[in-house]
């Protein structure tokens, strides 16, 4: 029997804020716990919410980044449950009018194209860190409750582990270009829970889901939904039954264990919260949200390939990061080729990111400074040999490089008065290399290139040096 | 000099600090003994900050009272689900026993800022839930009036506090009527203003949507400087009113000639006593004498109110009591084995019956397959509810009746007889539905018992109140009176 | 109609636990108070839109300014128990993670 997979992801993505959702404790990571709180985040009796414009600003921004609707006449949701991270055993979040619905981002997989639709996201906050300790208790940090998170919730249109994985690349991809969020998974502003379900090819009805946690990578995504794909295949052609239930992904085994079994579904008893008006977000605020957003890392690969010609590998590479992408347009704002500017971020600055195991904002590299190098190259004033020692002086220091390549004494000699001479002299004591030439010895040109170099410390350029030896060459 | 709150008001006293003919800690000690003397027969009192009190008494002193600082020096007492940085908070559960706020609620820090002495945290039903204060982890208060009937609630200590002459004024809170109904109880003033112009923010959650906070005292005027102190939009409170407040004082004129009042025939209908009926009759006429005309009209969806009143304010309630949980504050069960004992132990050991019954009401309006016959179906209602008063108020300034049913019944009659006594609060629940302005004034005795005048008004016009309530007042004089039980007390 | 089962469905849902004894006082009052809300069944409502606030007021926000209220000393004074900062509390014993 052959089985048809489908697959549901939720998706929270920790908005990058000053403060809070609800409160004016700053956000913050790795402090000294429950040092990052107040009395509305230890839900203290008598404490009310106070909402956060610019987190609802970026909510709205993540959902016109993904195409989605944005709700005009909205407001939030108590949901309640009990447990010891969650202070006041109601999160606030958005149920029955989500801030966005009907979004879709697309993925390619094996060469196919394939859109994913977005249900709905909402902005809500996030909980504490319950801890569980030895000895029967558990720890709990309220530093992280009330940060802001937007969670998004895919269309059951995942049909496998590998699209699972590409969605999340691009959402994760689309986000960071918004700059909304870090989008970390190792520092959890990006959190997944995924549910999958298969049924036979050709059924109309979708399988029994089970729900997947602990999922701390992409590829823990991928990996768990394939090592889960399997294991419901398998229960079903033994003529077994899917149970609903929760799974948890095990890293050092790649498979997935049972957590509990759902019996019926959570009631959470959802209400309007009394505490927040409710919100008409005007179509005027939604288009000044939509004109701050950065252009989308797929429009940017479309203009590096059509306006620019580069190859669409090229954009791939450059568009990996929007700090990547910002960097390449500057330096070709700046005046440099296209190829060219991509030709150095991909090779030389790459390869120094990757040795020093830094990011591009950690060097001292501008886009003015590489054009400028870029430039002196192009119209012959130094070497590419010399080149990549500018690029040394410019990644490591605030260094102008023409005004470095002056002050060393690196600039190119390209003026025929002065190398025809120099050129003349040493075909003079030469006339061995001359007679070489003229018997059809192509090495003797090298030679005596090399000879040129050497008197002129490296500094002459060596097409205008080839131009004058051939034609001085041709003269004796 | 000893003062005796029956013949002083916050105008009075003021003059006399202003005059230094006596001290705000001479005042203040004066109050720590009354409530020491009165307070072992109303027992109005769960805490009273006698040294926080004389500190802040001393601390006006040195600073000085000037005539432009009216509440500097006069203490005042708050109703115990009004959180108090430093002074134990309890609102009357067993649930917080011992807890000590680190921050003040924004009445609190308002009036301290005023130069008010808080001289402690008075008696309530748990929570804000009930109205006879017998709802109490710390037992029941007693009516100054009459020491075996209840204070009504849930603001009884406060109302009681006031009645029996051991403080001035008071804050309370109104959820459905715990403000006007205890006032009415003990023949005192109490209003309730509009949703949103006071901050909750401070205030111990019963039912959001319908909480406010409020004042209580013998005179009017007294509350109209109360309130005019804590009114007004706080960064704090999201549904706090941003309009101004206008100056209640001086809207206090004595002139109510064309003002337009309404009498809904709802409010004097069978399940109001003969005694009230009569006792709100005579007091329409002297609001007729005093010139103002007065219509019977008809608020329809009244008898609604109550059924509508218990599942919203229960089910916000519900929510908002689930943070009581053992683990951040509070009492927290014993010999609890595991999360699960922490909880439901704590919860069962530390709320009271009242209580329960509401966060089980409030769970099952919300709960999944009756969220919409109950929960939601009530918001709808609500919205009929205040339509009809939108439609009054289009042609009538003010509507009156009675407060209560009944006057003060006796402590036990109705605690076990839960529907009965909510319907005790028929009257005054429609105001906090519509989170319209209303207040209760002295309109006299029935059977020896005080009886209240319910004044509502548009959203925003508490102005109209205290004027009415004012004129009503001076001609009326009850607060001349003294209560039964207090007058072989000084 | 709310009966016994139903009422102590509910109690679980509120962390509440009741004795037999109590929960048939609970259940008779329950039956009471919803016979009471069930009145509204008589209210036609027709397209009436519920109404959760009174204010009319909307879009209530605060600027992202971060703020410092209380220390950790503070918020912890009254936490029945805590160490090293946390607040302590017995575990769960299923190993189910808080939801988001």
């Amino acid at each position: 029997m052959n089985f048809k997979t489908t697959i549901g992801l939720e998706v929270h993505v920790e908005l990058k804020t000053k403060t809070k959702m609800f409160s004016p404790s700053p956000v913050t990571y790795g402090e000294a716990p429950n040092t990052a709180a107040n009395v509305i985040d230890f839900g203290f009796p008598g404490v009310l919410p106070r909402v956060n414009k610019n987190a609802y600003r970026l909510g709205i921004m993540v959902a016109l980044a993904l195409h989605a609707k944005v709700t005009n006449e909205t407001h939030f949701d108590r949901k309640n449950y009990f447990y010891p991270d969650n202070p006041k055993a109601y999160q606030i979040t958005q149920q029955e009018r989500p801030l966005g619905t009907n979004g879709w981002v697309e993925i390619e997989v094996k060469g196919k194209k394939k859109k994913i639709g977005i249900h709905e996201l909402h902005v809500e906050e996030d909980a504490g860190k319950n801890t569980h300790g030895a000895s029967g208790y558990s720890y709990v940090d309220l530093n992280r409750q009330g940060t802001p998170l937007v969670e998004i919730v895919s269309e059951p249109d995942i049909a496998s582990p590998d699209e699972a994985y590409a969605y999340l690349e691009q959402l994760r991809q689309i986000i960071l270009f918004t700059g909304a969020s870090d989008v970390k998974m190792e520092e959890g502003s990006m959190r997944v829970d995924t549910n999958i379900s298969i049924a036979p090819i050709g059924s109309d009805t979708l399988g029994t889901k089970a729900e997947l946690k602990n999922l701390n990578s992409f590829a823990h995504v991928r990996d768990g939904l394939a090592y889960e794909e399997k294991r419901q295949a398998q229960v079903l052609m033994a003529g077994g039954e899917i149970r609903q239930e929760t799974r948890r992904f095990d890293e050092p085994t790649g498979t997935t264990i049972l957590m509990r079994v759902k019996e019926g579904s959570d009631d959470y008893r959802y209400f309007p919260e009394p505490d927040i008006p409710p919100f008409h977000i005007s179509q005027e605020w939604i288009d000044e949200i939509g004109s701050e957003i950065p252009e989308m890392p797929n429009k940017r690969r479309e203009r590096y390939v059509n306006d620019y010609g580069l190859p669409e590998y090229d954009a791939g590479v450059l568009t990996a990061t929007k700090e990547m992408s910002d960097f390449f347009d500057a330096t070709v704002k700046a005046g440099a080729p296209a190829k060219q500017a991509a030709n150095w971020l991909m090779g030389n600055v790459n390869a120094y990111l990757n040795e020093q195991q830094v990011d591009l904002s950690a060097t001292k590299l501008t886009p003015d400074h590489l054009a400028g190098m870029i430039k002196l190259v192009s119209e012959g004033t130094i070497s590419s040999k010399i080149a990549k020692k500018v690029f040394q002086e410019i990644i490591t220091s605030d260094t102008d490089p023409r005004a470095w390549v002056e002050q060393k004494g690196l600039i190119q000699q390209s003026d025929p008065a002065v190398l025809t001479p120099i050129i003349d002299s040493i075909l003079d004591n030469n006339g061995q290399s001359i007679e070489d030439f003229k018997n059809g010895k192509d090495r003797a040109v090298g030679f005596l290139v090399g000879q040129i170099m050497k008197q002129t410390h490296g500094k002459a350029n060596p097409q205008v040096v080839n131009q004058i030896l051939m034609a001085e060459l041709k003269k004796r | 000099m000893s003062t005796n709150y029956f013949e002083e008001d916050i105008t009075s006293l003021h003059d006399a600090l202003v005059n230094q003919k006596t001290t705000a800690a001479q005042l203040t000690a004066d109050t720590l003994d009354q409530i020491q003397t009165k307070d072992k027969q109303t027992k109005a009192f769960i805490t009273v900050a006698a040294d926080e009190a004389k500190k802040q008494a001393a601390a006006a002193d040195t600073q000085g009272i000037t005539a432009d600082r009216q509440l500097a020096g006069i203490p005042i007492a708050i109703k115990d689900n009004i959180i108090t940085d430093g002074i134990l908070t309890t609102a009357a559960s067993k649930i917080l026993t011992g807890f000590i706020p680190v921050y003040d609620a924004t009445v609190t820090s308002r009036l301290k800022e005023a130069g008010a002495v808080l001289v402690g945290k008075t008696n309530m039903d748990e929570f804000a839930m009930g109205s006879s204060t017998e709802n109490s982890y710390y037992g029941p208060t007693h009516n100054a009036w009459d020491l075996d009937r209840v204070p009504g609630g849930s603001s009884g200590g406060s109302a009681a506090a006031v009645a029996a002459g051991e403080v001035v004024a008071a804050l309370g809170s109104d959820t459905g009527g715990s403000i006007r109904q205890p006032a009415a109880f003990n023949g005192i003033f109490g209003i309730k203003p509009t949703y949103g112009r006071v901050s909750r923010w401070g205030l111990i959650a019963f039912g959001s949507s319908l909480d406010q906070i409020g004042v209580l005292s013998r005179r009017v005027k007294d509350s109209a400087i109360v309130l005019q102190q804590i009114a007004g939009q706080d960064e704090n409170d999201d549904t706090s009113l941003p309009a101004p407040v206008p100056d209640y004082l001086a809207a206090m004129d004595g002139n109510i000639k064309g003002l337009r009042i309404a009498i809904p025939e709802e409010y004097l209908g069978e399940g109001v006593a003969q005694g009230v009926r009569d006792a709100i009759e005579k007091a329409v006429d002297t609001l007729k004498k005093l010139g103002a005309t007065v219509d019977m009209v008809s608020l329809p969806h009244t008898k609604y109110a109550v059924p509508t009143y218990y599942l919203i304010a229960s089910s916000e309630a519900s929510s908002n009591l689930q943070r009581f949980d053992g683990i951040r504050y509070g009492f927290r069960a014993k010999d609890v084995k595991n999360l699960e004992d922490v909880y439901v132990r704590t919860r069962s050991e530390g709320f009271g019956d009242e209580v329960k019954r509401r966060i089980m009401l409030g769970t099952f309006s919300l709960s999944a397959g009756f969220y919409d016959a109950y929960f939601n179906k009530a918001a709808k209602v609500r919205h009929l509810i205040q339509d009809d008063f939108t439609k009054v108020f289009a042609d009538y300034d003010l509507i009156v009746g009675p407060t209560t049913p009944t006057p003060a019944f006796k402590i036990g009659e109705k605690v076990n007889d839960p529907v009965t006594m909510y319907m005790n609060d028929i009257l005054t629940i429609p105001a906090n539905l519509a989170g319209i302005p209303a207040a209760s004034v002295p309109a006299g005795l029935v059977d020896g018992m005080p009886v209240g005048l319910q004044l509502m008004a548009k959203p925003m016009a508490e102005a109209t109140i205290f004027k009415v309530a004012d004129a009503f007042e001076a001609a009326t004089q009850f607060y001349t009176q003294v209560p039964t039980a207090m007058k072989g007390e000084k | 109609m709310i009966d016994r089962d139903q009422v102590a469905h509910v109690a679980g849902l509120a962390k509440l636990q009741f004795t037999d004894d109590q929960l048939t006082a609970f259940t008779k009052q329950m039956e009471d108070i919803i016979a009471m809300a069930d009145q509204l069944d008589e209210v036609d409502v027709g397209d009436t839109t519920p109404m959760y606030q009174v204010t009319n007021l909307s879009n209530v926000f605060r600027e992202d300014k971060p703020e410092h209220w209380q220390t950790r000393t503070q918020l912890l004074q009254n936490v029945p128990e805590k160490e090293a900062g946390l607040i302590k509390v017995p575990s769960i014993l299923d190993n189910g993670e808080g939801e988001a």
